[in-house]
């Protein structure tokens, strides 16, 4: 790799590990201290290896100069009492002074601080950019692109959620054995949205969408490698991501228009993604709680099978019959209306949608219309045309406008 | 919005039905419940097995079924979100159960929170 793509390479995957441990080192009240240190590193290795060329190990030489700067920071103390506080405080338990960016540091420090970022206090879109900031290397415009907004509201949230973690003194660590279960219920929740946000972001910069998913799946990997935080929930998420994960390539025309599942080229399904999709959700199948990530990868699994067997569409129906008992969503409650349909037939699932009472919804009249398709072309159309006044995305419309083509000819 | 129990009540399949017909009912009552859920007004429920059940008399006698004097007795219930009796008895009106002969659904209100009772 040439240096002008290995430095943001590196960046993308040493920045947020180097931050984590020295936040765990520096405390929740310097986060800024430990993300200058990492930038001050990148910095001097830009400059440096311009002259004299990219060193035998680049993350070794990171790895060094980061760890030369934070002790460099402590020994001058310019950063207070609380400080050195934190470091006496480190020393009686014994990890001592170093800064240790051994990879089981590195992993602990970033599965704590994940603890930390998600911490119930702040708001959860502040969750994700924080994450996405201080344990994945993402810029502020990055985050900015992937939430469809302005630089200068990322880094008010930020700011903001950064100064409540600070007021809330929230401690990086892994939460105590009674208090685990919630935290980690609001981690999940955390990597499913980072997950869904570049799953279906309408942004369209494809490789910053698929950069979110891969970090998301990247921390649900944490969770899952660590025995603390090795539960089936997890475990289940991680096999929803990666089943999702294997339609990437699919889904989307060399134009970046979305590709309907009915329509994609299933050879272009990733089956590493699916194998391993298969293998976490086998691995979730322990204890006796069965969470929405378990029905949503069991979905997720029954879709990677693109041929209607008699069983497929039974199973998927079944399936959110359950979650919608757990967790109602008016899109499971569409989809699980268009499940009604194969497995039940259309005219069933007319029935049962007229009574979903979400007459705002465009996606609710992309699903009449569908399942008018054949049996009343005319109302068919009718629908779609009030799904094409009520949509949102330019996306949406060409996939509609299609659909209503097509009932025209 | 209030919350209706409905409480089902019918002959222990078990006994007058085979397992293929027990999983056909299976389904359509989970068909049933789901499109209740689709609509956001399922809160809870759960199946009542007519095997190990007890009934306890007045003068604390234990016996084993039967619960009341008709062979149907209560296989199970949901509770639901509704605006009105009405809206409640139209829910109760689609469930599974009432396909067999002197099968009923019984639709009561919960007086918790509904500001009327304690």
């Amino acid at each position: 790799m040439e240096q002008k793509e290995l430095i943001p390479h590196l960046f993308r995957t040493e920045a947020g590990k180097i931050t984590a441990v020295l936040c765990k080192v520096f405390s929740i009240q310097h986060i800024e201290v430990a993300e200058d240190i990492t930038s001050e590193t990148f910095l001097l290795a830009l400059e440096t290896w311009t002259y004299k060329g990219i060193p035998d190990n680049p993350v070794a030489w990171l790895h060094t100069v980061a760890r030369n700067k934070a002790k460099n920071q402590l020994h001058r103390a310019r950063i207070g009492e609380k400080i050195s506080k934190a470091i006496q405080s480190q020393q009686e338990i014994g990890s001592g002074p170093d800064i240790d960016l051994s990879p089981q540091n590195i992993s602990d420090s970033q599965l704590q601080m994940l603890f930390a970022l998600c911490h119930p206090s702040i708001p959860v879109e502040a969750q994700i950019g924080l994450s996405l900031r201080i344990l994945c290397g993402f810029g502020i415009d990055e985050i900015a692109s992937a939430f469809l907004t302005g630089k200068e509201t990322i880094n008010k949230r930020l700011f903001r959620a950064k100064e409540k973690l600070r007021a809330d003194n929230v401690a990086i660590e892994f939460p105590t054995a009674d208090e685990i279960g919630k935290r980690l219920e609001a981690v999940l929740t955390t990597l499913y949205l980072l997950f869904s946000e570049g799953y279906y972001s309408e942004c369209q910069d494809r490789v910053l969408r698929e950069d979110l998913c891969q970090e998301a799946m990247r921390l649900t990997h944490l969770l899952v490698e660590n025995k603390e935080t090795n539960c089936p929930e997890a475990n289940a998420l991680l096999s929803l991501m990666y089943f999702h994960t294997s339609r990437f390539p699919a889904r989307k025309d060399a134009s970046g228009a979305i590709i309907l599942y009915d329509d994609q080229d299933e050879a272009l399904w990733d089956q590493t993604c699916i194998a391993r999709g298969a293998y976490y959700l086998h691995q979730s199948a322990q204890g006796n709680r069965i969470s929405t990530y378990h029905l949503e990868a069991s979905i997720a699994y029954w879709h990677t099978i693109k041929h209607d067997t008699p069983g497929k569409w039974e199973n998927i129906l079944q399936l959110y019959n359950t979650l919608l008992q757990i967790q109602y969503s008016p899109i499971a409650a569409l989809n699980r209306t268009y499940a009604l349909s194969k497995a039940n037939g259309k005219r069933e699932a007319i029935q049962e949608a007229r009574k979903l009472n979400l007459t705002g919804n465009p996606y609710y009249y992309s699903l009449l219309g569908e399942l008018f398709s054949g049996i009343d072309d005319e109302q068919a159309k009718q629908h779609f045309t009030e799904a094409l006044k009520l949509s949102q995305t330019q996306a949406d419309r060409n996939i509609i406008s299609k659909k209503i083509d097509a009932l025209t000819q | 919005m209030d919350q209706y129990l409905l409480i089902m009540r019918h002959e222990d399949g078990m006994k007058v039905a085979s397992p293929e017909q027990i999983q056909a009912w299976m389904k359509q009552t989970m068909d049933w419940i789901g499109g209740i859920a689709a609509q956001n007004k399922f809160v809870s429920g759960t199946g009542l097995p007519f095997s190990d059940a007890k009934v306890v008399k007045s003068n604390k006698v234990v016996t084993n079924g039967p619960f009341g004097d008709i062979k149907e007795t209560i296989g199970g219930f949901i509770v639901v979100k509704a605006s009105s009796i009405d809206e409640a008895v139209e829910f109760a009106k689609g469930c599974p159960v009432l396909a067999g002969d002197g099968n009923t659904v019984e639709v009561r209100k919960v007086a918790k929170d509904d500001g009327v009772h304690a």
